[in-house]
């Protein structure tokens, strides 16, 4: 496809780096001429140098094949206005990126009046993953399948857990509970188990479950950090505002600490339910003092990664309260992974990704079948959900029976508005959504999953 | 310095060299030469040679600025150095120098002999030097990235490195389609040309070796008279199409998308057509009175310029006969070059022109000292990188002139003689003025100035800083070829 990025800030410069890969006719346009430069000599993509609102610019960008243009400049009103001449200029979808709430709150008339495709909110996006974190505390990662209905979590085993030493197969029974674990990072190398795999403690495991499952897997093994009521943030970021905004309506409690007293006016006069205290989060005692000990989770989601870190660090010592961190550079991750930080939360990333599915879902639309596709584990593994259509190789036999290739798992079936995970003699029916976990990059249809001839 | 990487992508170039080498091993069968059997074995030798070095995928696939270029000038010297072995082989050139600045000559399209007779050649050698030409015009890497699927953005370092001109861009987003869409554009008119040359009564063997000089604005003649004795149509039809390989590519990449105002706008086309309009009237004006009517003249000094400023070096006429305006004329255009973003060499007209208005500013800033202003090329502003680059290539570009002078002169020729050799190797043109004139050549030079022109048409290919960075004792410091290397590997 023919996709143009303007923008090349941390979302653009993701995009770039993952799109590239993948067989698109990407143009990139920023107006720092040294980060075009960068951008075309590392990847291969077009760069333009210029005002991507401008329309001779897009032109050159070759906005009249384009199929797709982005726009995620830092400012609002520049992507509006660049999606706006986009459409007009040329025959494309507009995908868009807007953070000021104000401008947020009136998103559906914009979308509307404006003809955009998607609208991105990086913060806001944050805000729903780290909300979707506080269900399940233990998690490091949650990711939604097959409408919602199936769940993919990221968990590591702790020191003297039950699962320690356990064998995949007899989880099942042992715990009376529908989960299936499809892939274990184990001393940096990532395997797709088989039925025969031995748990050990300090693996990181992702696992699928139906929503109620998971809940009930997590107090199965032992988790206690089953439910949160108290929770303290730092920093009256966006992602705060519209986090505070998900927790009040689910009933959580929220102390929210910022250092600048009208940010915490602003704040208190937006959100009324939510104790707003001014302060310097850095500092220990006042942390203390707000009651840090009790709080079941510790979000540092200040606008400085190194802020955030050393939070973490300071807290993680403290309680052993659910942490989540935001982070915003995203080569900091090799260093970070390290300490073992609880969630890290990368908004720029997030966004970058769920771009990336759409325009895969996009491309996909046009060859082959995949409805969404996931980077799990770092992105070495890929969980990839196929719509199994009319006469596709799989249907009608059984699971054990099919020729799969290696490291690769099928971990859902969704049919009829249900969910689940399948055994040996399932069946694949037409129609279903089908969840598979592998390490093979780069499959493009369900058939892809089977053994050639 | 990713030293597996650059092996990888050696071997790539060498299997292509094999390949290329069938090519006059075909020409052998069709005219029934033993000579052939010395291009069968170098093409063997390149073929085997590629797979050895091809044997083992580098795990490491970075390739920066520094690998690209060292990649680049490797390859341009191992290739010639293999592409002139037939040479040796099969007798036509005994000397392995000799044949090494025959085959550099044939590759950086300069087309400077060391041979005083071409005509006893065999055709299959005839036929792979001029070869030679055509594929160095447009580039080997062009090539290598339009047929091969190379993964990796980086692979832009390649083309940057080979491709003539003060900034290097892609048409579409995608280099590979990019270097398509050139060779596409190149072989469209290469044939477009042997058609022309065929409805001249020209042999299809002669008109595609012509062909080959002229597209590749190489210019190795396959008689010893040159083109003197071609009729005027043929005459013709090389000057316009040795005229239209000189211009930028971009060009006719916008006509063929049907953007036509922006390829008549093209700043650096309107000032090469007028270099070549003003030079073909003041050489004209200038020996008008040496022909016996006004065509000839016009057709000779047309032919010429044509032949000196996109740096073919075909010549209609012994030039070095001509009156001392007309040459010093054609030494100029030696140097002026072709545009950018084609087959020509020279320091290019773009460079020129933006150089030339860099020193407009600087006059403007004498005078109005806290002017501010920036330099335009073709409606835009030009970074000041690509002006800092610039300058750096002429001061390179005249160091290495002089000190070429300064070694060849050893050999005791005359100064004009001396000075123009170097220009035209430089420049990558062909002939020069005095002994190696466009009826001379440069067997007489010594070993020792050989290779000092080896290496100027090399560094004048691919605009000098390929080999220079190849050469310098900054790229290879700390670079061990065996065990830390595996360290390192094994570390990432």
């Amino acid at each position: 496809m023919d996709i143009i990025i303007v923008g090349c800030g941390r979302i653009g410069s993701t995009l770039v780096e993952e799109l590239s890969g993948e067989n698109h006719d990407i143009s990139v346009i920023d107006e720092k001429a040294d980060i075009v430069q960068e951008m075309a000599n590392n990847y291969d993509v077009l760069g333009v140098i210029g005002n991507g609102a401008s329309y001779n610019t897009l032109v050159e960008a070759g906005i009249e094949k384009a199929d797709i243009v982005i726009a995620v400049t830092n400012s609002d009103e520049l992507n509006l206005l660049c999606c706006l001449i986009a459409k007009k200029a040329g025959n494309c979808q507009t995908i868009v990126r807007v953070r000021n709430p104000l401008y947020y709150e009136e998103i559906a008339f914009i979308k509307e009046e404006m003809g955009i495709s998607m609208v991105l909110n990086p913060e806001l996006g944050a805000a729903y993953e780290i909300a979707r974190l506080m269900r399940f505390p233990s998690a490091m990662e949650v990711n939604k399948f097959s409408k919602g209905r199936i769940e993919m979590l990221k968990y590591k085993i702790p020191a003297g857990s039950r699962l320690d030493g356990m064998n995949l197969s007899t989880i099942g029974e042992h715990f009376n509970c529908d989960v299936l674990i499809c892939a274990v990072e184990r001393d940096k190398r990532l395997i797709i188990p088989t039925g025969s795999f031995e748990l050990k403690e300090k693996d990181i495991i992702s696992f699928v479950a139906g929503p109620d499952n998971a809940m009930e897997f997590f107090r199965k093994i032992g988790e206690k950090k089953n439910q949160i009521h108290d929770v303290m943030i730092v920093g009256g970021s966006k992602i705060a505002f519209y986090l505070c905004k998900l927790l009040v309506a689910s009933g959580i409690n929220v102390k929210l600490v910022d250092k600048k007293l009208e940010r915490c006016e602003e704040l208190s006069d937006l959100l009324p339910k939510v104790m707003v205290i001014h302060g310097n989060g850095m500092d220990h005692d006042l942390l203390m003092e707000e009651g840090l000990s009790d709080v079941e989770a510790f979000l540092a989601l200040t606008n400085h990664d190194e802020e955030n870190i050393f939070l973490a660090l300071y807290v993680q010592e403290q309680t052993d309260a659910k942490l989540v961190t935001k982070v915003q550079k995203i080569n900091y991750n090799a260093m970070i992974e390290r300490l073992n930080l609880g969630s890290m939360i990368y908004p720029e990333y997030l966004t970058a990704q769920y771009l990336v599915q759409y325009v895969r879902a996009k491309q996909n639309s046009i060859g082959s079948n995949i409805e969404n596709l996931y980077k799990i584990m770092d992105g070495r593994a890929e969980a990839l959900e196929f719509h199994i259509q009319k006469n596709s190789p799989v249907i009608g036999i059984p699971i054990q029976d099919l020729p799969i290739i290696k490291n690769l798992l099928i971990c859902s079936i969704y049919r009829n508005g249900k969910a689940m995970i399948p055994n040996g003699q399932d069946v694949i029916l037409e129609d279903d959504l089908v969840v598979v976990v592998t390490t093979k990059k780069g499959l493009h249809d369900v058939k892809d999953i089977l053994r050639r001839g | 310095m990713n030293l597996g990487m650059i092996r990888y992508v050696l071997g790539l170039v060498m299997m292509f060299e094999g390949a290329f080498l069938s090519l006059p091993c075909i020409v052998a069968l069709i005219y029934n030469e033993g000579e052939g059997v010395s291009f069968f074995v170098m093409m063997i030798v390149c073929l085997l040679f590629g797979f050895l070095l091809r044997w083992k995928k580098p795990r490491n696939s970075a390739f920066y600025v520094k690998e690209g270029f060292v990649t680049v000038a490797a390859s341009w010297i191992i290739m010639s150095f293999f592409g002139g072995l037939p040479f040796v082989l099969n007798g036509d050139i005994p000397s392995v120098v000799d044949a090494m600045f025959e085959t550099v000559s044939g590759f950086t399209t300069t087309g400077s002999s060391i041979l005083s007779d071409v005509e006893t050649l065999a055709r299959c050698s005839l036929f792979w030097r001029s070869f030679t030409h055509w594929i160095g015009g447009m580039g080997v890497f062009v090539f290598v990235l339009a047929v091969m699927p190379l993964t990796g953005g980086q692979n832009i370092h390649l083309m940057r490195a080979e491709s003539p001109g003060p900034s290097v861009g892609k048409l579409v987003p995608k280099l590979r389609t990019t270097s398509m869409i050139l060779y596409k554009i190149y072989i469209a008119m290469s044939v477009i040309m042997v058609g022309f040359l065929l409805a001249g009564k020209m042999p299809l063997f002669d008109s595609l070796l012509l062909m080959f000089g002229s597209a590749g604005t190489g210019g190795f003649s396959i008689l010893n008279t040159g083109c003197a004795t071609y009729s005027p149509y043929v005459q013709y039809v090389i000057a316009i199409f040795m005229m239209l390989f000189g211009i930028n590519f971009n060009v006719y990449y916008f006509l063929l998308i049907r953007k036509i105002k922006e390829a008549v706008k093209y700043e650096e086309l309107r000032y090469y057509l007028l270099f070549i309009g003003a030079a073909v009237l003041l050489i004209a004006i200038n020996i008008h009175n040496t022909f016996n009517s006004l065509e000839p003249a016009f057709r000779h000094a047309f032919f010429q310029v044509s032949s000196i400023i996109t740096t073919t070096g075909y010549s209609s006429i012994d030039f070095n006969y001509w009156p001392e305006f007309s040459r010093v004329i054609l030494i100029l255009l030696m140097f002026s070059g072709a545009c950018a973003g084609s087959t020509g060499g020279g320091i290019k007209v773009s460079r020129l022109i933006m150089m030339l208005k860099t020193v407009k500013k600087e006059l403007l800033s004498y005078a109005h000292p806290r002017t501010v202003r920036k330099v335009k090329f073709n409606g835009r502003v030009v970074e000041h990188e690509v002006i800092r680059g610039m300058n750096v290539y002429f001061v390179a570009y005249c160091f290495i002139l002089m000190f070429s002078i300064l070694i060849i002169s050893l050999d005791d020729f005359d100064f004009v003689t001396n000075f123009t050799a170097v220009a035209s190797t430089l420049n990558n043109i062909g002939p020069g003025l005095g002994v190696v004139g466009p009826t001379g050549n440069f067997g007489m030079y010594s070993d020792l100035s050989k290779i000092v022109m080896v290496f100027d048409m090399l560094a004048g290919r691919l605009e000098i800083f390929p080999m220079l960075v190849l050469l310098s004792p900054y790229t290879w410091k700390g670079v061990k070829f065996r065990r830390r290397n595996r360290a390192v590997g094994q570390k990432a």
